[in-house]
């Protein structure tokens, strides 16, 4: 069966709102949604990263003195839930996802417009709601983990609006990922094979699978949370005969891929990036498609890693740390197609490439201090210290947040047809990369002598390394002001970037800058060969 | 000048010809229910997971009675058929006939939803007696959710298969469709959800 589109009905162009005021209207079309993701993502990243420095002032001197320590904790708890769910793993799928995935395929639009629309409009809301419930008896304070008996006993409506919060937003992520699903496999242009997708395409596929599988999980674990902490249950109390255990496999069952949805879409975008300003095919496109595949199977087995001192059994710790080592080789097979797709090529040293390098960096050394925790007697001595903190830092921030910045580097005169100036977006990336570093690599060192995690005061001893790393974060603070600067001076008299400023090959570049209202302006191009760079030069184009 | 001509000409034929698409709707709702199904089976692998390391106290009570989910059980598996042929009734055009068959199977989930309510007001134990307890009412609570929620889109979809100004006709299957695979996922959640909670 198939299903007509009458354009009449579609391109009612007339009634919806013009301008900027459209990014405030329930919009159906994927680029306003994306753009809708990407900026409400940055208000909830400039309300995290306000957190962050808060809990890295408390941290630069060993006592409690900056804020209340229950205060500390809602902090705490409230940056990585708004990181996590409000700024990543929206902007990395929904903003990117929905703005490139219908270039990609060729296609008008998402599969389901008008669910990507809900999708999107429930996550201002359920933002909101999460920020104000510091007001409400103040937010959540068992951490973006909230494992039970903490979630149970801590004031409980901070907590369960937190879980109603979560609630949403993972709803939102489904039907995000179901949209994905549907435009990826089934909204592909006649004759568009799916090894001729870029890479994108396939992280994407690849995420969503892995949101429809593990965030339903979630929402259930969540649900019976709340019924423990409303109506007196005890599936997660052990003084009710529960089980908290329970609770962390089922999480950890979502929250691991969260990981892969977090950075999966990172290593999508990057392989977009780096052949364009390198001038040369993707290397190893097969197995760029293969590993992404793989780490999605293997995303899903390793879950208990996260739980070596939690009572595991031997047998389990055995599994999990060996299927955890197994998903060092496919990133490591993407590790060195990317910089073998770098080997040699005409590199252009802007923004876009920087942070793209970057976070090739960042993500190498937040990989090794991985393998290294899937260990079970070296994760047994560091568990719960800051050197897990360390090493998700490394791999969230030093990889998908550079990559984010990357790509609104290398989007952007696509997306508003001007140019984001290239000094401000040096100084942008050689601030935010010497303060990453510089706040978070100590930090190892902090955790292997012993400093604990989610705490607010620690032994004198460590004070000096904390102040550097609150300095680090000083400087990350600070790197947002030439970002800030840039963006909105280029909105305002930016160079006029041309359809193409970049000469790049994948579809999105081949339509006007800003694109139409329907992308294209009659059929949508076919493009069989997206890194086709090598054959462009020799061709003599 | 001539790109704006062009541009206009372009959308002028843009009107004229109608788009297609393969209707991926289906599609759609089997990923959807796939992500529902993985609730589920969270859920399952917390109440098997209890089962094995979790003992109960020592006078804990948990028996449960066969005849009522057995009966409950065959309303569904019963029901599954019966929209089945409301389905084939529609293809043949038989709005009538299929509206027939909808009304039946609405009634059936209700007839389902009362006995699971009576099930629950006799049963020797409350929600937060034990783990047990606690882990059989959110369970057999969640499906009794997607039943209520199933047998108010049969109701509705029985409404729109009316024969004067009903949206439901052979040329237009989809939403009774879709409807019928979510109950058959429904029932088939029914099943497992029997053999693990009461036969197990």
């Amino acid at each position: 069966m198939t299903i007509s589109i009458d354009p009449q009905k579609t391109n009612n162009e007339s009634l919806q709102p013009k301008g900027w005021l459209r990014y405030f209207s329930f919009s159906l079309d994927h680029k306003v949604i994306g753009i809708q993701y990407l900026v409400c993502g940055f208000l909830f990243y400039l309300i995290g990263g306000t957190l962050a420095s808060a809990i890295r002032i408390e941290l630069a001197s060993p006592m409690s003195d900056f804020m209340p320590r229950d205060v500390y904790n809602q902090v705490l708890t409230l940056h990585g839930t708004i990181m996590i769910f409000l700024w990543i793993v929206p902007v990395v799928n929904g903003a990117f996802g929905n703005y490139l995935i219908p270039f990609y395929v060729g296609a008008r639009d998402m599969a389901f417009p008008r669910l990507n629309a809900v999708a999107f409009w429930l996550i201002p809301p359920s933002g909101l709601m999460l920020v104000a419930s510091y007001f409400v008896e103040g937010a959540a304070q068992a951490g973006w983990t909230a494992y039970p008996p903490l979630s149970i006993t801590t004031p409980q409506s901070g907590q369960i609006i937190w879980i109603l919060s979560v609630l949403l937003l993972g709803g939102s992520s489904i039907f995000g990922g179901i949209n994905f699903i549907a435009t990826i496999i089934k909204l592909r242009r006649p004759g568009l094979k799916l090894m001729q997708l870029p890479m994108y395409c396939w992280a994407m596929l690849g995420t969503s699978l892995l949101v429809v599988l593990s965030t339903p999980v979630l929402a259930g674990t969540l649900i019976l949370l709340s019924f423990d902490i409303i109506a007196n249950t005890g599936f997660f109390n052990p003084v009710l005969g529960g089980n908290v255990v329970v609770y962390q496999h089922l999480f950890w069952f979502y929250s691991h891929p969260a990981v892969y949805i977090m950075v999966l879409p990172a290593f999508g975008l990057v392989s977009e990036i780096l052949p364009v300003h390198a001038r040369k095919p993707l290397f190893g496109y097969t197995t760029m498609v293969f590993s992404i595949m793989g780490i999605v199977v293997l995303g899903l087995v390793v879950w208990a890693h996260h739980m070596f001192t939690s009572g595991t059994p031997p047998w389990m710790r055995l599994f999990f740390t060996i299927a955890t080592a197994f998903i060092a080789v496919p990133t490591g097979i993407k590790f060195f197609n990317w910089v073998a797709t770098l080997w040699g090529g005409k590199i252009s040293i802007n923004s876009a490439m920087l942070f793209s390098c970057g976070f090739i960096i960042n993500f190498v050394f937040g990989g090794i201090t991985g393998v290294a925790l899937a260990q079970v007697p070296f994760d047994i001595h560091v568990h719960d210290t800051y050197f897990v903190v360390a090493h998700f830092h490394y791999i969230v921030y030093g990889g998908t947040v550079f990559i984010i910045f990357s790509s609104i580097y290398h989007w952007f005169p696509k997306v508003t047809g001007k140019m984001l100036s290239e000094k401000l977006g040096i100084l942008h990336f050689i601030i935010t990369f010497i303060g990453f570093n510089l706040c978070f690599a100590p930090q190892h060192w902090l955790g292997l002598n012993g400093m604990p995690r989610r705490v607010a005061e620690y032994d004198p001893q460590f004070q000096f390394v904390n102040q550097i790393s609150s300095l680090g974060a000083l400087l990350m603070a600070i790197s947002t002001i030439p970002f800030l600067i840039n963006v909105f001076l280029s909105l305002r008299d930016g160079i006029v970037a041309g359809d193409n400023p970049w000469n790049a090959l994948t579809p999105e570049w081949l339509t006007s800058s800003p694109p139409p209202v329907e992308n294209w302006e009659g059929e949508a191009p076919l493009v069989e060969e997206p890194y086709g760079y090598g054959k462009q030069f020799s061709e003599g184009k | 000048m001539t790109t704006l001509d062009s541009s206009k000409e372009i959308q002028k034929n843009n009107s004229e010809v109608k788009e297609t698409h393969e209707d991926f709707r289906m599609f759609g709702l089997i990923t959807f229910l796939i992500a529902d199904g993985m609730t589920f089976a969270g859920f399952f692998a917390a109440y098997l997971t209890y089962k094995a390391v979790n003992p109960l106290p020592d006078g804990a009570i948990y028996e449960l009675e066969l005849p009522i989910p057995t009966l409950n059980t065959i309303l569904l598996l019963v029901s599954s058929a019966t929209f089945h042929k409301a389905g084939k009734a529609l293809l043949k055009d038989n709005n009538s006939d299929s509206q027939k068959w909808l009304f039946i199977t609405a009634f059936l989930g209700i007839i389902f939803l009362i006995c699971q309510l009576f099930e629950y007001f006799h049963l020797p134990f409350g929600l937060t007696d034990n783990l047990f307890a606690s882990t059989f009412y959110a369970l057999t609570g969640f499906h009794g959710l997607h039943v209520t929620l199933g047998t108010l889109m049969i109701l509705i979809i029985a409404w729109q298969s009316r024969i004067n100004g009903g949206r439901l006709t052979s040329q237009n299957m989809f939403p009774l469709e879709a409807v019928e695979l979510y109950w058959h996922f429904v029932d088939g959640i029914w099943v497992i959800l029997f053999i693990i909670l009461y036969l197990l």
